[in-house]
């Protein structure tokens, strides 16, 4: 069932029967809870990562179900605003973060020659830490009071008034950052000490780059979020006064905090993407990738910009005008070098071989897509505008389009393109090109009207609306349960592929680069015990 | 294929990530049932955390084993090395995050509240900071009786003190001993010097002093090993653990003091930026004095050797950084 079998390693002609590790190798339920092996840890952080993907699925489709007509049909308002809470939680922290150190821990050592993570026990704490926080929160929907309905960002003073489930979800977060962080320092390490002699930096993947910068990120701002949520725990039961203005605190406070993790929180959850989408533009254009230099220094333009723009969360809070215009214009920068990274994507394709087999369809379209996305992030960007979309569907829409359309789509193209590595049998092609349109189509069909329901008004987090605003709803909720539906389909897909297929060769893709199509497929259970000869693929580096 | 490279360390299958796995959830379930006033909390969080224990014993164990069997490299020194510089830098982090809240509250959210619109609720409300806000009074503070050049000549000496702990780093790593000895004298003469600006009778001076004079005794610490000198590690090992102590024990004193005057958590935004920064900062020394009990009972088993004592150096990391912690405290909790 898994992507690499015991039987896998013995079978293959390198014979990996006099190293000691294989001898202890256990099996059944042990291999996957003691697991050091990076391979392993990397696939339950994926299977995690979509269990949590279909929880917050299911409460995302309540949401719409709701949301088909005016007035309340299925849900009461309190339980409607613990799932939109559960949902962002669920997705952020539960989902697309996992997915990404998934895919670092498959991948990273692979690409850059590494025989593991460098702390192997360690990086099964951060997965493992992982399922008690989700109990954490999913359970929270059953203790009095129900779950956390502050929103996802959790804001005093509403964060300050809720039963027991606030408090279950203030752990889950401190056990999830400590599972960031352990997750982020054994990537960073692993990155700078562990390449295979002769990658020098500028040399390296783009992918092993843009998690370098990510992970940097993480292990600056999850410790900041860690302070922020027991600020509202001591709030809630100490008796300290930090968001509490009888007591000289300030709610606002929370905001400016929880921001400063926020922001950067974004990059963390796209800059993988980036990095999986560089992997694959040029393979299936069949160039190298155009501008790598400018591409690391644009990841690390943004990775700087994100700690100083926090307060374009906060323009309708009373911040003086000179502050909001500090913060806007430092916003508008970050869109300097996101398009540069999506000019040299096109430039990457401009006059390239191009083939769309389903992970180049996803990289396109998440260019496509995410860039539409990075607009309407602009137009928010705007302080006098932003007064009127602020807590509108039109900033659920800009949100929607780069975390479902940007991550998610680029994780879709990253399973696409690596499972042949991590299976050893190609994906029906036609099925992934189906994926693709049906996620395509029925993601646009969801989420483009959001825009117009925004600027006409209609405010996020409400279970009722204006009857004026009925039929862009419906047309949401039809886009909403085919793009549920169409995910259902994609892990059968994926099934399927584990089950059987066409053998991959060790690299299925002809235009493909980088060290990882240097091992078999499927990438044997142990791989670069002794590191490999790198040698820099034309137009990387100098 | 290049041969001459050693082979990365991987560690077998550990069943301990997953003690620990179930311990932060025992902990995490019970604290929130506690803080609801649930019977089976406590427990909980009692069991979650003694099986913690076990699991940080057993881990540490095995790697301490590991390390004394000579499986790690040169590699793998490094990479424990990043990763410690990593984690001290995710704690500044959230140290940041409570200086940035001090910030605020002192210098953005007290005028918001004391504004033309604040005094229409609050009439009686005076926007200067210490304050227990507007529903509150504050029956004492933790501000210096001593006059304000004093304190900035406190101040100076203290900051010398501390670059001159931190520059002795350089004689330590180039192994002159007399110049070693040279700057850690000056050390102690500027703490002398900082107590006697500063007044003896201010607890905060005096713990000020105490960690100062701890990152002394820890780098003459440092100098010994480096020079396979084992039993004046020890000696000064366990002085940097005393100094230690005795700070955690001054803190007590002074949280008693504070809560008969009348200064609690509950005391509005002052008392609670007063007790969450130097309770997390106490709880870090409490944290780094275990640590380097650990290595001074490790030394005693005859861990370490002149070469490889990098677990002490980690844990002299950590003590560095939460004196430096303690300084930054100082200045903008205590005295300005």
């Amino acid at each position: 069932m898994s992507a690499v079998t015991p039987d896998a390693v013995h079978g293959h002609d390198h014979g990996h029967d006099g190293h000691d590790h294989d001898h202890h190798m256990p099996t059944g339920w042990r291999r996957w809870m003691t697991a050091t092996n990076h391979k392993d840890i990397g696939t339950l952080y994926l299977f995690f990562s979509f269990i949590m993907f279909l929880t917050g699925g299911v409460l995302a489709l309540t949401i719409r179900a709701e949301l088909f007509q005016p007035g309340l049909q299925i849900v009461r308002p309190e339980f409607f605003n613990q799932l939109t809470t559960m949902h962002g939680l669920i997705m952020v922290f539960g989902a697309i973060m996992p997915a990404f150190v998934g895919f670092a821990n498959w991948m990273i050592p692979l690409m850059i020659g590494a025989p593991d993570m460098a702390f192997a026990r360690m990086n099964n704490w951060s997965f493992w830490l992982l399922p008690p926080a989700a109990l954490l929160l999913v359970s929270s929907f059953f203790v009095p009071g129900g779950a956390s309905a502050a929103g996802w960002t959790l804001y005093a003073p509403l964060s300050l008034q809720m039963g027991m489930g606030m408090d279950m979800t203030i752990f889950a977060v401190h056990i999830m950052g400590a599972s960031s962080i352990m997750g982020a320092i054994n990537i960073v390490v692993t990155i700078l000490n562990m390449r295979a002699p002769g990658m020098t930096l500028m040399k390296m993947p783009m992918f092993a780059w843009t998690w370098l910068i990510t992970a940097y990120l993480l292990i600056a701002v999850m410790p900041v979020l860690a302070g922020a949520v027991t600020m509202l725990l001591t709030d809630r039961h100490f008796g300290t006064s930090f968001f509490n203005a009888a007591g000289g605190g300030d709610p606002v406070l929370y905001q400016h905090v929880f921001w400063f993790f926020g922001h950067p929180e974004v990059y963390i959850m796209i800059l993988p993407a980036f990095g999986i989408v560089s992997q694959i533009v040029p393979a299936f254009a069949r160039k190298p990738l155009f501008g790598y230099a400018s591409m690391v220094y644009a990841t690390a333009s943004i990775a700087i910009l994100s700690f100083v723009v926090w307060a374009h969360h906060m323009f309708t809070t009373g911040m003086p005008a000179v502050t909001q215009i500090a913060f806007m214009y430092m916003t508008m920068l970050i869109a300097v070098p996101t398009g540069v990274k999506v000019f040299n994507w096109i430039a990457t394709m401009w006059r390239g071989s191009m083939t769309f087999e389903t992970p180049m369809l996803f990289a396109v379209g998440f260019i496509f897509v995410f860039t539409m996305g990075g607009f309407t992030g602009l137009m928010l960007a705007i302080a006098p505008a932003d007064i009127q979309y602020q807590d509108t569907y039109f900033v659920v829409a800009h949100f929607h389009y780069v975390l479902v359309a940007g991550s998610l789509f680029a994780l879709f193209a990253g399973t696409y393109y690596w499972i042949p590595k991590w299976t050893g049998h190609m994906y029906d092609e036609k099925l992934g090109k189906r994926h693709f349109w049906l996620s395509m189509i029925s993601f646009n069909v969801t989420f483009f009207p959001m825009h117009f329901l925004g600027l006409a008004g209609m405010p996020r987090r409400i279970p009722d609306y204006n009857p004026f605003f009925t039929d862009f709803n419906q047309l949401a909720t039809v886009g909403a349960f085919g793009f549920g539906l169409s995910q259902v389909f994609f892990f059968y897909i994926v099934l399927k592929c584990i089950k059987g297929g066409p053998k991959a060769a060790d690299k299925p893709w002809d235009g493909a680069e980088g060290l990882e199509w240097t091992v078999p497929s499927p990438a044997p259970f142990h791989t670069f015990e002794v590191p490999p000869v790198f040698e820099a693929p034309a137009g990387h580096g100098h | 294929m290049s041969q001459t490279l050693e082979k990365y360390f991987v560690p077998e299958p550990s069943t301990y990530p997953l003690m620990g796995a179930v311990a932060l959830l025992l902990m995490a379930a019970g604290a929130s049932f506690w803080v609801n006033h649930l019977e089976a909390g406590p427990w909980l969080v009692a069991s979650g955390f003694a099986v913690l224990i076990y699991m940080l014993f057993g881990w540490f164990r095995t790697v301490a084993r590991e390390s004394e069997s000579g499986k790690y490299g040169a590699q793998v020194s490094k990479s424990f090395r990043f990763s410690m510089m990593w984690f001290i830098f995710s704690e500044v982090m959230f140290f940041a995050a409570f200086f940035g809240t001090l910030f605020y509250v002192r210098h953005i959210g007290i005028h918001d509240l004391g504004s033309v619109d604040g005094n229409l609720f609050w009439p009686a409300f005076k926007a200067v900071w210490p304050t227990a806000g507007p529903l509150g009074e504050l029956e004492m503070t933790m501000a210096p009786t001593i006059t304000f050049g004093k304190a900035m000549l406190g101040l100076a000496l203290m900051v010398g003190a501390g670059a001159a702990v931190t520059y002795a780093h350089k004689p330590l790593e180039h192994g002159k001993r007399s110049q070693l000895q040279l700057v850690l004298v000056l050390v102690v003469v500027l703490v002398a010097l900082f107590l006697g600006a500063m007044s003896l009778d201010w607890l905060p001076a005096i713990n000020t002093a105490l960690l100062l004079a701890s990152a002394a005794t820890l780098t003459w610490a440092h100098w010994s090993i480096r020079n396979g000198n084992r039993a004046q590690f020890n000696i000064f090992l366990a002085l940097t653990i005393a100094l230690g102590v005795v700070f955690l024990g001054c803190q007590a004193e002074e949280y008693t003091h504070a809560y008969h005057e009348g200064l609690k958590l509950t005391s509005g935004i002052y008392g609670s930026t007063f007790f969450m920064m130097t309770g997390f900062h106490g709880l870090h020394v409490t944290i780094g004095v275990i640590m380097l009990t650990v290595m001074l009972f490790r030394s005693l088993a005859g861990h370490f050797s002149a070469e490889r004592h990098f677990a002490f150096e980690a844990a002299a990391w950590y003590w560095h950084f939460v004196d430096y912690v303690w300084l930054l405290l100082f200045i903008v909790v205590y005295v300005l």
